[in-house]
């Protein structure tokens, strides 16, 4: 029987010749991550490991990027287990505040993950580097902290379910939109222990950035992984940050999969997520009057080069909407020196938002941005629970930067259109 | 081994968010944690629950953030079983990492009330309401988790075998 792409990177890094949908597998890992928040636990752990070494200082990323630049004292501690922990055992990757970025962003554009690579990460959003056609997939500290020592995890081997984009999406529809759709469509558990497959001609017409915030949410609908084919734009983007060889495969003709959908992205329009489920999905036209009190702009979901200059295209020479306060967080430090030298944080910052240094900060109601009680916030993030961006009280509308930016503007949930756009 | 307690009843998609909200995640002391564990969904929860309660709830439980501090604070809050329709994967894997024990169950997760005394055989899988005089069959864990089980977590299963 056929193997799925997801399978088939799990068959070879298991040193398996084939596998199949709910194998239990030992697999070596490419690459292992964590954070300020579950680097911490993971180090905790592993200390009652008898094997103390980590099984390759080139292949574990360490990255506080979720309450730094420290956001407390508390916060500051954890920071400093995971700083002190990086220099006791020479990890390669660790990026200091300076360096650093948000995770999902810096490690591709770091070239530390490429197509065909298996990588675990100690956050759920791990599952963005499917774009680059990589098995990734989150997990918690527990798991994370013995893949840095052993160099392996364990895996049930996902089914799958296909998704076959066509068409090309009309000009202010993005990556999120598709994402968003789809949730709304197979619901937030409606992936749940299973692969999510893209593939079909439509693919091409999406570039890295939108691959990215589409694998990024994988997660939202319950799902392991979130995979993209390898092509052209992939390779291009590997070879512009990456020095790493990549593997390239692809699903068998006759790859089983549980459900196959086709999605024509012609077809789709601006589409938000009402609180509080990413699965509560309307397109902009259906969304109603919704006055808002806050737009944030950024995360690992779409705080990269091209959602800003999306953003920065409606905001040029508008004015943020009285009462309304604009968050703009470029996702690392090249994109916010890149947003920069185009003009963009200047656009910004005339338009009435402000420019913050990357952080996932506002997104699971760290700091940076919090609701108030019966505060509502557009934002670009991936996740609209009771309280993840504040008080239980408030609420989030999760959206594309354009959305964003266009209510930015209106002071209510709207789309570029409404702005004559 | 066997669990017994009072039920605590929530519905579809528990989050990780609500279990523990982030703005506590600058701790990672267990104790700390279960001071504020389920407060965005149940304030009373933490004043509620006694030793040995047991959590009940509907599908896709503890879905949303890799956080397994959300695990860990309904462990330290003291309850000794989770059982749900479904487990988002993350978190089913965190579980079982730390050693709380969780069982899949879409009859006992429809059928079981809040306030219901539960108890439970891990080794058979069996699920009685102790109230209602039912009984259900849990799915039993394959060999593989049940050995990381038995060694009570992931850290004590790589120490005996690697």
């Amino acid at each position: 029987m056929g193997m799925t792409m997801t399978q088939k990177i799990l068959a070879a890094h298991a040193g398996l010749e084939s596998v199949e949908a709910g194998q239990l597998i030992e697999a070596n890992l490419d690459l292992v991550l964590a954070n300020d928040i579950t680097g911490p636990v993971a180090i905790h752990e592993v200390e009652k490991l008898n094997k103390k070494t980590v099984f390759d200082k080139d292949k574990i990323a360490l990255v506080p990027d979720h309450f730094a630049p420290n956001k407390d004292i508390k916060s500051a501690e954890h920071c400093k287990c995971v700083r002190e922990y990086a220099k006791e055992h020479n990890i390669t990757n660790y990026f200091e505040v300076g360096q650093m970025g948000i995770e999902h962003a810096l490690l591709p554009e770091k070239g530390l993950i490429t197509a065909g690579e298996v990588c675990i990460g100690a956050d759920s959003h791990t599952c963005t580097y499917g774009a680059l056609g990589a098995f990734s997939t989150g997990v918690g500290s527990t798991d994370m902290g013995c893949g840095m020592i052993t160099g392996q995890a364990w895996f049930k081997v996902p089914s799958a379910i296909q998704f076959v984009l066509t068409g090309k999406p009309s000009k202010w529809v993005s990556g999120k939109d598709v994402i968003l759709h789809i949730i709304g469509m197979i619901g937030v558990d409606g992936a749940l222990y299973k692969s999510m497959e893209f593939t079909g001609d439509g693919v091409a017409n999406l570039s890295m950035d939108d691959r990215f915030s589409i694998a990024n949410m994988a997660i939202e609908a319950g799902a392991k992984n979130g995979i993209f084919p390898v092509d052209e734009k992939t390779i291009a983007y590997m070879k512009e940050h990456s020095s790493k060889p990549y593997t390239i495969y692809e699903a068998d003709a006759d790859a089983k999969y549980d459900a196959s959908y086709t999605i024509d992205l012609s077809t789709l329009e601006p589409t938000v997520a009402f609180p509080h489920l990413p699965e509560n999905t309307k397109t902009v036209r259906e969304a109603g009057e919704v006055k808002i009190d806050q737009v944030v702009i950024g995360s690992c979901t779409n705080g990269r080069m091209e959602d800003l200059r999306t953003a920065a295209e409606i905001l040029k020479d508008r004015k943020v909407a009285e009462g309304v306060r604009v968050i703009v967080i470029p996702a690392t430090q090249a994109i916010y020196m890149q947003a920069i030298e185009e003009g963009l944080v200047q656009t910004f910052i005339q338009s009435g938002a402000i420019v913050s240094t990357p952080t996932c900060g506002p997104c699971l109601g760290g700091y940076m941005g919090i609701l108030a009680a019966g505060e509502r916030a557009v934002s670009t993030t991936n996740r609209n629970f009771v309280g993840r961006m504040g008080h239980v009280d408030s609420e989030v509308y999760l959206a594309s930067p354009a959305v964003a930016a266009a209510s930015a503007v209106t002071g209510k949930i709207s789309q570029p259109a409404e702005l004559g756009l | 081994m066997k669990a017994c307690g009072i039920v605590h009843k929530y519905g579809d998609n528990v989050d990780t968010d609500v279990i523990i909200p982030a703005r506590y995640l600058n701790s990672s002391d267990p104790a700390e944690l279960a001071k504020n564990c389920m407060e965005d969904i149940d304030p009373d929860f933490v004043k509620r629950v006694k030793k040995g309660d047991i959590i009940v709830a509907n599908k896709n439980f503890g879905c949303g953030s890799s956080r397994e501090h959300a695990p860990i604070a309904i462990k330290a809050s003291g309850i000794s079983c989770v059982i749900a329709e479904t487990f988002a994967r993350i978190f089913y894997r965190n579980a079982i990492n730390i050693g709380l024990p969780i069982i899949e169950c879409p009859e006992a997760a429809k059928e079981i009330e809040a306030g219901d005394t539960v108890e439970i055989d891990f080794d058979s899988g069996m699920i009685y309401d102790k109230t209602k005089k039912t009984e259900y069959k849990g799915q039993a864990f394959p060999p593989f988790m049940q050995k990381i089980i038995e060694a009570e977590g992931l850290i004590n299963y790589i120490n005996e075998n690697k």
